[in-house]
């Protein structure tokens, strides 16, 4: 049944009690022409694209919990594309580019609101780290702009622009574009739009073994719900790819899982209505339309497959949140929670075939993967339509860290000298 | 806020650590010309769900580079040695 | 009395102190000892918020911390003003001033109240499916209404002034929660002598008792029990007792946070106090007794101001002395609450009827009964009569068959509910400890810990209040052995009280409304009914996760403490499957809100990152300094004549260096000692350079890697004596470097004998710099010839300079003539006016960072971090001339060799010069070959540093172009928004290019 006013009010008249499924749970098919393993919003992605764009319809998507329970559903849903690096720019403008049309592609409201993303520069350093961004986004032809200390505090109120304060802020780029998603509406679109299509969303089922021939090429995967036969896998499992790579002989990857924490306030009347990013002080809010303030904190350092981490890393990403706005001392912690993030050493995504035939992967992502799911979803299903990378997606192989040829955005930004 | 067993200090929050990664990547030796040792030394890392051997440094504390064994899911540190004692069949001390 | 619903007697009040307060602007009288909540209920006070979606008026439901309804915001000035607050953990204090929220204009008449009849569209995920045409809509249109409509509070508009503190404690035992199991733990771990800290989120200890003054305690009322428990813990110097201390987060190892609040119940607090204190202890074993929630009965309307929980009610009337009606019907499937009802009845409210869902009661109906309460057992409630309040009930009574008959309308004021009662396992689970179903009473419970932790009490399924006591009392004890003190002798205790019924009935209760129609309330803040939880079910949303996310219930403020197991139920039913089937969803911290203002503590303003300033400081600020940030570091970034611009400063600081002289403050500068037998061959090893045999007394710019082979850092090796070098970094990187070398010293060559000790605080560093210096320094020095020959370039030595034993280099970072003074740090300030004066003498100047960086760009010396970025190797700056190839190992040495390093089209640095002297390239912007280059053109590079050259005349830049140096004398250029500007590439140094000055 398609989603829109006129659904919602007949079905009004009649309680509400005809509403179908939004996605199918079938019972697993002997084999699939592709199985993609991880049900977030990357391997849905995925799965619909290869059904609505390359005539792949005959997929599973294995999840071994209920859909969007990793990542998708535990970030701060940040949309944007004002990478630095040419490469960046190009896969997450890509990505950007389908969110904006999402809603309407899906039949599923997914609330993509360009509501702008300030990224705010502290201090000399940062501010020509930010300038070459900015001149690297318009030569790139992706929008960015510059704001002074006093027009980032017109464009979201509140913000404390003192002098006075230990790390003052010099400007901020604005990207307008930008802006933040319903995380859980985005999985469950392309849940319900890639089932309608044909797709078996495969839930409660764990992947416990890959299956290959003597050619070394993957033949299909044990799992809890029985063995499924196929010739072509995409892993798409975030923080548990290392886990799922390792049974196909793929154990030591560019990769580490660690623990990225998150929160949000008790709901309030709408007070900040942007994005405000602080790479320097670690900062990251914006406000759902519910009210809570969404707050992104850092990772804690270590490898970790438990969803929690330590309380310095909460207190270290409030005290600067109160540092720009101090107005917020008083305002409470309502939920806090934790995600395992896959880092790889350049912290750029890993996307395309593996060494082992039919074996293709997308990770990597760290901290910074649900602004690239219908993206990455797209480009990892043109990889596996084709046998080979999207040209998009061709510099981010597994091979660049041999070559040497990183994309290294963190290294780009630079440190303090 | 994991507990580390500093062989020279004892229990000492984590906080008073930097993670140092994984213990297991061995530097080839210098004449090693096979450029997949080296690839596997700087970049690729054991990344276990379950026991984990790594490196933490105690910068506020003894300075220390301390290999610890650690369970990734449960963070239960099953010991902690010395990093530089590790190679031979040194004790903690 | 301070209201119509006050009872004449009783409660823990103090009726001989009245407080004044106010509410929506109107003026309330309480006493010592109410709640906000307690006091508002006592005046009649009715609607106390609206909700979160439908704006339904609502009132007060449960008497604690798990209250859904009564959010307030209580404002002391603009930035004391908090938002979001349970009215039962607003202490009332003299002058309180409370707002209820979520509503326009006003509680009564809320504009938004008409969200109510869009209800049947407004269902859960109503929003998923429209809202999409036109596209532009969404975020110009639907979404601000719906943002505007959302929300409860609002923030406060300026700067919170209090303090907040925070305090580290390390115990034997934590007792988290101060009911009876909590106390008893409390007093045997003590017994013990134990250090034991026992915190309690209310104002005072004693939990369930404080609701029931008639339960007595080895042969004692329990308040006397409270009171004497409390006296001999108070007694033992290791036990601190907190009140209004919420044990709200449990990390790892046992590592549990605190909060307390310090001054919000204060009329007056002393501004010395913090508001609230974090505490963050460590606790070798947690005894969590965190008691139980009382879950409501789910049925149609029953979120009418009225239908309150029956143990809430009991509370308001023995604790506060506040009867919540005049006329009470009670609906329960658990015993305790007819306990409530007897209590009520005594206190003059009239029970009208006792309906018990259960189809034979429990035990207390028939005492109930002999005690001349009506009760109708196998019945229940079909719907709520009035709007803003409870004005009636429409009975029901159920058959065996499963089908309901109406019943009666009954006239009541006020209806108390209970399900039966969940044990608060919060805690427990965010401890990662595993729960586990209790099919019996049906039930989740406490199972394997994953942590040193025990549960004792309600919390842990005890029911009965002896059974609580001798639980805690065990756990206590056994806690305390298990942290290393003596045994304590086992106690058992005698005790009388109501036993609550753990587990009962969870889900809708039946009634006889159309189920898809009628408005059962799980989640009351949020606005969830049952019937929202079965569309989700019947849409797929299987996995409670799934239903949570999808419906929101229990994710409002109170994160589902009284709704989650409701919801649950419905959704079993809705799947067909049982409870623990449709699985639980995560506890997460904390249990209840926290202030951010708790977390940061005393992180603000200077305290926010720790402000580390040179030993000049001082002297740098009289003469004028404007300082930057670089790292943690204050560094003065140029030093303005009075009524100088910066940029005249800047341009003044340059020339003078060039002409004359100049001084500049160094002493941010990392500095390792690097001392022992194998020092030589350690920083041989360390850096790209060959320095085994440097010789003594000489200076080497070396260049950092790590095994990537990418330029990490960069500094000075100096070798004092064979076995000993002063190494210095850049001023960000010295901490990172030293890290790098434990590391390797520890991890891959512990068979070298060598210490590296950071000494960057040690000394003091004054650069002279010019063609004067040695004029200004040689005058200062004892022990040492500065003679061209004698000290040549990149020389050190010790010596003493004005008398301080110093360390002597000549370096240069401008391409002057030049040295570097280090002194002990003590002495910096003094050698600071020694060479400042003699500066002066030679018609010099003092300079700052942003003149330096002009001085090294004009020469063409990189700056580690802004003219390299992580991604370019020694070679690509042009320092391949530093790398020892010959070196069988250094750090770097096989990631250089990797074929994307070596091969065309790496970046390299470059100059620019742009015909027209007066443009100054921006840092930061792109290099193409087109010079209209279209969107997506690929760039070849980019300016790293660019500046206006007042000795040249002209501005200057340097760049990372694609194979730059082959490029030496074409054309780029460089896109801005006003055109592009044409550059032609040049070799990097624009100064004395064959460095004679350098040599002088």
């Amino acid at each position: 049944m398609r989603f829109s006013f006129l659904s919602l009010l007949r079905n009004a008249f009649s309680a509400h009690r005809d509403w179908p499924e939004q996605w199918r749970s079938p019972e697993p098919k002997p084999a699939y022409d592709v199985v993609i393993v991880g049900g977030g919003g990357h391997g849905l992605a995925a799965a619909y694209f290869l059904a609505a764009e390359f005539g792949i319809r005959n997929v599973a998507v294995v999840e071994r919990g209920w859909i969007g329970g990793g990542n998708s559903g535990r970030n701060t849903t940040i949309v944007r594309s004002n990478y630095l690096l040419e490469d960046s720019e190009a896969l997450y403008d890509h990505s950007l580019k389908i969110w904006e049309n999402l809603s309407q592609t899906l039949n599923y409201n997914v609330m993509f609101s360009p509501r702008g993303i300030l990224m705010l520069a502290h201090g000399h350093h940062d501010v020509q780290s930010f300038t070459r961004h900015l001149h690297a986004n318009r030569l790139a032809g992706i929008d960015s702009e510059w704001l002074s200390p006093e027009e980032a505090r017109a464009f979201c109120p509140g913000l404390n622009i003192s002098k006075d304060i230990r790390y003052p802020i010099g400007g901020a780029t604005l990207q307008r574009r930008g802006g933040v998603a319903r995380h859980d509406a985005v999985v469950w679109g392309f849940a319900r739009a890639a089932s309608a299509l044909g797709v078996d969303i495969l839930q409660n089922c764990e992947v416990t073994g890959i299956r290959r021939g003597p050619d070394g090429a993957v033949t299909g995967l044990d799992t809890t719900r029985g063995a499924i036969a196929t010739r072509k896998i995409g892993v798409s499992a975030a923080g548990h790819t290392s886990v799922v790579l390792e049974m196909a002989g793929l154990g030591r990857l560019p990769l580490e899982s660690t623990p990225l924490q998150a929160l949000v306030s008790e709901p309030l009347k709408p007070l900040i209505s942007c994005v405000v990013m602080s790479n320097t002080i670690h900062a990251y809010i914006s406000q759902s339309d519910k009210g809570d303030l969404v707050i992104g904190a850092g990772t804690d350092q270590y490898v970790s497959y438990s969803q929690t981490g330590g309380l310095q890393i909460t207190a270290h990403t409030l005290d600067a949140i109160c540092e720009l706005f101090p107005h917020l001392r008083r305002v409470r912690m309502m939920r806090n929670w934790g995600g395992i993030v896959d880092n790889t050493v350049d912290r750029s995504p890993i996307l395309g075939p593996t060494p082992v035939p039919g074996l293709f992967v997308n990770c990597g992502w760290g901290t910074g993967g649900f602004k690239a799911t219908p993206g990455a979803g797209h480009l990892l299903a043109a990889t596996i339509a084709r046998g080979e990378a999207h040209p998009i997606a061709a510099p981010f192989g597994l091979d660049r860290f041999a070559r040497g040829r990183l994309i290294d955005e963190a290294a780009a930004a630079a440190v303090a000298h | 806020m994991i507990l580390i067993s500093c062989p020279w200090c004892g229990d000492r929050d984590q906080t008073e650590f930097a993670y140092g990664g994984d213990a297991t990547v061995q530097r080839p030796a210098p004449d090693d010309a096979d450029p997949t040792r080296w690839f596997d030394y700087v970049h690729t890392r054991d990344n276990p769900r379950g026991s984990h051997r790594e490196l933490w440094f105690h910068a506020f504390g003894c300075r220390q580079w301390v290999e610890v064994t650690r369970d990734t899911a449960t963070h239960a540190v099953a010991g902690a040695v010395l990093a530089g004692l590790r190679v031979g069949e040194g004790e903690t001390p | 009395m301070t209201g119509p619903f006050r009872t004449p007697t009783g409660g823990r009040i103090d009726r001989t102190r009245p407080i004044a307060f106010t509410f929506d602007g109107r003026r309330y009288t309480g006493f010592q000892g109410d709640t906000l909540a307690s006091a508002l209920l006592a005046a009649g006070v009715k609607v106390v918020g609206r909700s979160f979606k439908y704006h339904r008026p609502r009132g007060l439901v449960s008497a604690g911390s798990d209250e859904p309804n009564a959010l307030v915001t209580v404002i002391r000035d603009a930035g004391r003003t908090t938002p979001n607050l349970v009215a039962n953990e607003v202490e009332l204090r003299e002058g309180l001033v409370a707002e209820s929220q979520n509503r326009w204009p006003s509680l009564a008449f809320d504009v938004s109240a008409v969200n109510d009849l869009l209800s049947p569209i407004f269902v859960s995920g109503f929003y998923y499916k429209t809202f999409m045409w036109p596209k532009s809509f969404w975020s110009k249109v639907f979404e601000p209404v719906i943002r505007a409509a959302a929300g409860f509070g609002r923030a406060p508009t300026a700067a919170d002034p209090d303090g907040y503190a925070q305090r580290f404690v390390h115990c034997d035992v934590l007792v988290a929660g101060g009911g009876p199991a909590g106390l008893a733990a409390a007093l045997a771990a003590a017994e013990s002598g134990a250090r034991v800290i026992l915190c309690d989120e209310g104002p005072e200890f004693g939990g369930s008792l404080l609701a029931e003054p008639a339960a007595t305690i080895d042969s004692a009322p329990a308040a006397q029990w409270i009171a004497a428990t409390l006296a001999t813990l108070a007694a033992h110097p290791r036990v601190t007792l907190l009140t209004r201390t919420c044990a709200f987060g449990y990390y790892q190892d046992n590592f549990v946070a605190l909060l307390e609040r310090v001054t919000d119940h204060r009329a007056a607090p002393d501004p010395a106090l913090p508001r609230e204190c974090l505490w963050q202890v460590r606790a070798a074993q947690v005894v969590i007794a965190a008691g139980a929630l009382e879950r409501p009965l789910v049925f149609p309307d029953n979120d009418r101001p009225g239908v309150m929980l029956a143990g809430a009610a009991r509370a308001w009337v023995n604790r506060w002395g506040v009867a919540a009606g005049a006329r009470a019907v009670v609906y329960t499937a658990s015993d305790s609450a007819y306990a409530a009802a007897h209590d009520l009845r005594s206190a003059g409210v009239e029970i009208v009827r006792i309906l018990d869902l259960r189809p034979d009661g429990g035990p207390a109906t028939a005492v109930a009964r002999a005690a001349g309460l009506t009760v109708e057992t196998g019945a229940g409630i079909d719907r709520v009569l009035g709007s803003t309040a409870v004005t009636g009930v429409v009975t029901a009574r159920h058959r065996a068959d499963g089908t309901t008959a109406a019943g009666e309308t009954l006239a009541c004021d006020l209806v108390l509910t209970s399900a039966g009662w969940t044990p608060s396992v919060h805690l427990f689970s965010q401890s990662r400890g595993r729960l586990r179903w209790d099919a019996a009473r049906a039930t989740f419970l406490p199972g394997t810990p994953h942590e040193a932790a025990r549960s004792a009490g309600a919390c842990n399924g005890t029911a009965s209040l002896a059974d609580c006591l001798d639980e805690g009392f065990a756990a206590g004890a056994a806690a305390a052995r298990d942290a290393g003190h003596g045994a304590v002798a086992a106690r058992r205790f005698a005790a009388t009280g109501t036993a609550i019924d753990i587990g009962g009935f969870a889900g809708e209760a039946p009634h006889g409304g159309n189920r898809d129609r009628t408005r059962a309330f799980v989640d009351l803040q949020h606005d969830v009914t049952a019937k929202d939880i079965r569309l989700a079910v019947r849409e797929g949303f299987r996995s409670i996760e799934h239903v949570k996310r999808y419906t929101t219930t229990g994710m409002a403020t109170d994160q589902g403490k009284t709704s989650n197991i409701n919801a649950l139920a419905v959704a079993a039913a809705a799947t067909g499957t049982s409870l623990p089937a449709v699985g639980l969803t995560t506890f997460r911290r904390p249990y209840t809100p926290v202030s951010f203002g708790a977390f940061a503590g005393a992180s603000r303003g200077d305290l926010f990152d720790p402000v580390r300033r040179t030993p000049a400081h001082a002297r740098a600020t009289v003469a004028g300094a404007v300082f930057e940030d670089v790292g943690q570091w204050k560094r003065a970034l140029c030093l303005p004549a009075p009524g100088e611009s910066e940029g005249a400063a800047v341009a003044r600081e340059v020339r003078s260096v060039r002409a004359t002289v100049g001084l500049f403050d160094a002493s941010t500068l990392g500095k390792i000692e690097v001392v022992g037998p194998d020092a030589a061959t350690f920083l041989d090893r360390f850096y790209v350079n060959a320095l085994a045999k440097l010789p003594v007394g000489r200076c080497r710019y070396v260049v950092a890697t790590r095994d990537d082979g990418f330029v990490y850092d960069d500094g000075i090796v100096a070798r004092l004596a064979p076995d000993r070098f002063h190494v210095t970094t850049t001023t960000g990187g010295a901490a990172r470097v030293h890290a790098l070398m434990e590391d390797f010293l520890q991890t891959e060559w512990p068979d070298l004998d060598v210490w590296a000790t950071s000494i960057t605080e040690r000394w003091a560093v004054m650069a002279i710099q010019g063609p004067q210096a040695r004029a200004v320094l040689a005058p200062l020095v004892e022990g040492l010839d500065l003679a061209p020959e004698a000290f040549p370039h990149m020389s050190v030595a010790t010596c003493t300079v004005a008398g301080i034993p110093a360390r002597l280099f000549r370096v240069s970072f401008t391409g002057e003539l030049g040295f570097e003074v280090n002194v002990p740090a003590d002495h910096g300030a003094a050698l600071w006016d020694r060479l400042a004066a003699r500066v002066a003498g030679h018609g010099g100047t003092l300079y700052g960072t942003e003149a330096m960086h002009v001085l090294r760009a004009e020469k063409g010396y990189v700056v580690v971090g802004q003219d390299t970025d992580g991604t370019l190797t020694p070679d690509d700056v042009g320092l391949g001339w530093a790398v020892g190839r010959a070196k069988a190992d250094f750090v770097g040495k096989a990631g250089l060799a990797r074929p994307d390093l070596a091969g065309p089209g790496r970046r390299q640095l470059v100059g620019l010069r742009v015909e027209d002297p007066e443009v100054v390239l921006v840092e930061g912007a792109q290099i193409t070959a087109d010079p209209a280059p279209p969107p997506g053109t690929h760039a070849l590079g980019h300016v790293t540093s660019a500046y206006a050259s007042p000795n040249l005349g002209r501005g200057i830049a340097l760049a990372v172009v694609e194979d730059g140096r082959s490029r030496i004398g074409t054309i780029v250029h460089v896109p801005m928004p006003g055109g592009s500007i044409a550059a032609t590439v040049v070799a990097p140094v624009f100064w004395d290019e064959e460095g004679r000055r350098l040599h002088a």
